[in-house]
């Protein structure tokens, strides 16, 4: 796993997209420090532009580079190699390739404006941490529809339609939802609507940590309430972190079913 | 040797292989054919592990290959596409691959036969389709594998290459290894193969040397023998269907 780990990684950090990623965020986080001039608020505007990007960014990325290196993958599996070494190498090769770009273009921006003195740099942290997990994730998940899906077309279809789903349709059904039902009791319910979703938990993630208690938005203020703030941080980070162990497993049971 | 036993394999409703026993012999070229669709890839794919057989029984060189990997360094394997991840160069590739099987390779030889040299450092993605075929070549040919399977090599070749991979192919073949071939074009078959194994509809329709094959259709080209075989059967089928029941 290693060693294919190792190659795709090389591959993909010399390809055009991975500097293009990288410089889309050293840019906007160079621009939004400049502007506000405070980096709480920065962090913010990074933290709206980060739960939606990344997941995209992620979900695109895996589906175009497990459908383009399908032939590849055809004569790794000729090799004396374990089936889930090739997908977990080129798992890992993808996502830490992307992390890495995401996490290098906001981090030089910001050390150059200081963070590593000032109070906020927790807040950044997370905010870092957050959407390496969304990498995670939904590179994890794009693999799992691209494995299950040999129709390029189909794939990409169901990979942008899980995208546009948990990060914009999901909201808006939940707020009907609560809406609907709103003569019952729905905090439990709102809880686990919200552990079922890896953007609205990396929201939470956040906010928690930024304490803004403005922006949590209904089901933060649930989580906060229910949690508190402490504890709430580490229930929405271990919900995260299931969010990216199931896909990953199920990814690795698809691939040893499957015929190439 | 290659034991294939009652393999059976479906994709979804279309049943591509229906019991397929194929036994490969210790050394020699064997050429699978066999018109498009009926099996040829399978089979080869399921030797190497990448389809799962839904009946039936493998083994190569004794090992039984159901949850086995290691066998793998025993086999070199040309696909019948060759891409690669884009950025990295050929000479990095070759690298890679011989850092997977961790054994001893010896690709010099191969990139001077198939004038490889002036691209070892250029990238995968500035390749053409023939030269990329080569960098395949190279891959499948530089381990001491003692199976070499072969599907569809001719692609994209030019005629010099061509002529040196049949060259190649006939060293391996005196060297005492194992060849598994498919292929479309017939002269390969008649001045490489030692057994033609034909497969139609999913099962061995026919198996034997070119002679037996030019015996029993009474034509002299294997081309023409197969089309033979390809038209009677397809007349028995239309007569099946018209027959009342």
């Amino acid at each position: 796993m290693i060693k294919i780990f190792k190659y795709s990684f090389f591959d993909l950090i010399r390809s055009r997209w991975s500097l293009i990623y990288f410089l889309f965020f050293a840019v906007t986080a160079g621009s939004l420090l400049y502007l506000s001039n405070d980096v709480g608020r920065a962090v913010v505007s990074l933290m709206n532009i980060i739960i939606i990007l990344c997941p995209l960014i992620a979900t695109m990325f895996g589906v175009m580079y497990y459908y383009n290196s399908r032939e590849f993958i055809e004569l790794l599996l000729a090799q004396p190699i374990r089936r889930e070494s090739i997908l977990l190498g080129q798992y890992f090769g993808l996502t830490i390739s992307l992390t890495l770009s995401f996490v290098l273009g906001l981090g030089i921006p910001f050390l150059f404006y200081g963070i590593l003195g000032s109070i906020a740099l927790t807040n950044f942290v997370v905010l870092l941490l957050a959407g390496s997990l969304l990498t995670f994730t939904f590179v994890a998940l794009a693999f799992v529809i691209a494995v299950k899906n040999e129709n390029k077309i189909k794939g990409f279809s169901l990979a942008i339609f899980v995208w546009l789903f948990l990060a914009v349709l999901y909201d808006g059904l939940f707020l009907l939802s609560l809406f609907i039902f709103e003569d019952y009791p729905l905090d439990k319910f709102s809880l686990i609507m919200t552990t079922l979703n890896p953007i609205d938990l990396s929201r939470i993630l956040i906010m928690l940590q930024l304490d803004v208690s403005a922006l949590l938005g209904y089901t933060g203020a649930v989580f906060n309430k229910f949690f508190g703030t402490s504890i709430g941080f580490i229930v929405s980070l271990s919900c995260g972190l299931f969010w990216v162990i199931i896909p990953v497993l199920s990814m690795v049971r698809l691939a040893k079913r499957k015929d190439f | 040797m290659i034991e294939i036993t009652k393999l059976e394999k479906a994709f979804g409703k279309n049943q591509v292989l229906k019991g397929v026993d194929l036994h490969v012999k210790e050394s020699g070229i064997c050429a699978i054919l066999g018109p498009n669709g009926s099996g040829k890839t399978t089979i080869i794919k399921s030797i190497l592990g990448m389809v799962i057989p839904d009946g039936g029984n493998i083994e190569v060189g004794g090992e039984k290959i159901k949850g086995n990997w290691l066998y793998r360094n025993q086999i070199g394997y040309l696909p019948q596409i060759a891409r690669f991840p884009e950025n990295l160069t050929v000479a990095e590739v070759i690298k890679m691959v011989k850092d997977i099987r961790n054994e001893p390779a010896d690709e010099q030889p191969l990139i001077e036969r198939f004038g490889m040299k002036p691209f070892l450092n250029s990238r995968l993605s500035n390749l053409s389709g023939g030269t990329r075929q080569k960098v395949n070549l190279v891959l499948c040919f530089m381990f001491n594998a003692k199976y070499i399977i072969l599907d569809e090599p001719t692609a994209g070749l030019d005629p010099i290459a061509l002529i040196s991979l049949k060259e190649l192919i006939n060293e391996e073949r005196i060297n005492g290894k194992v060849i598994l071939l498919t292929t479309h074009i017939m002269d390969l078959v008649e001045e490489l193969a030692d057994e033609i194994i034909f497969l139609l509809e999913g099962k061995i329709f026919f198996r034997g040397t070119l002679e037996d094959m030019q015996e029993m259709t009474g034509e002299v080209k294997l081309e023409r023998s197969i089309a033979k075989i390809l038209m009677k059967n397809s007349e028995e089928h239309k007569e099946m269907e018209s027959l009342p029941n």
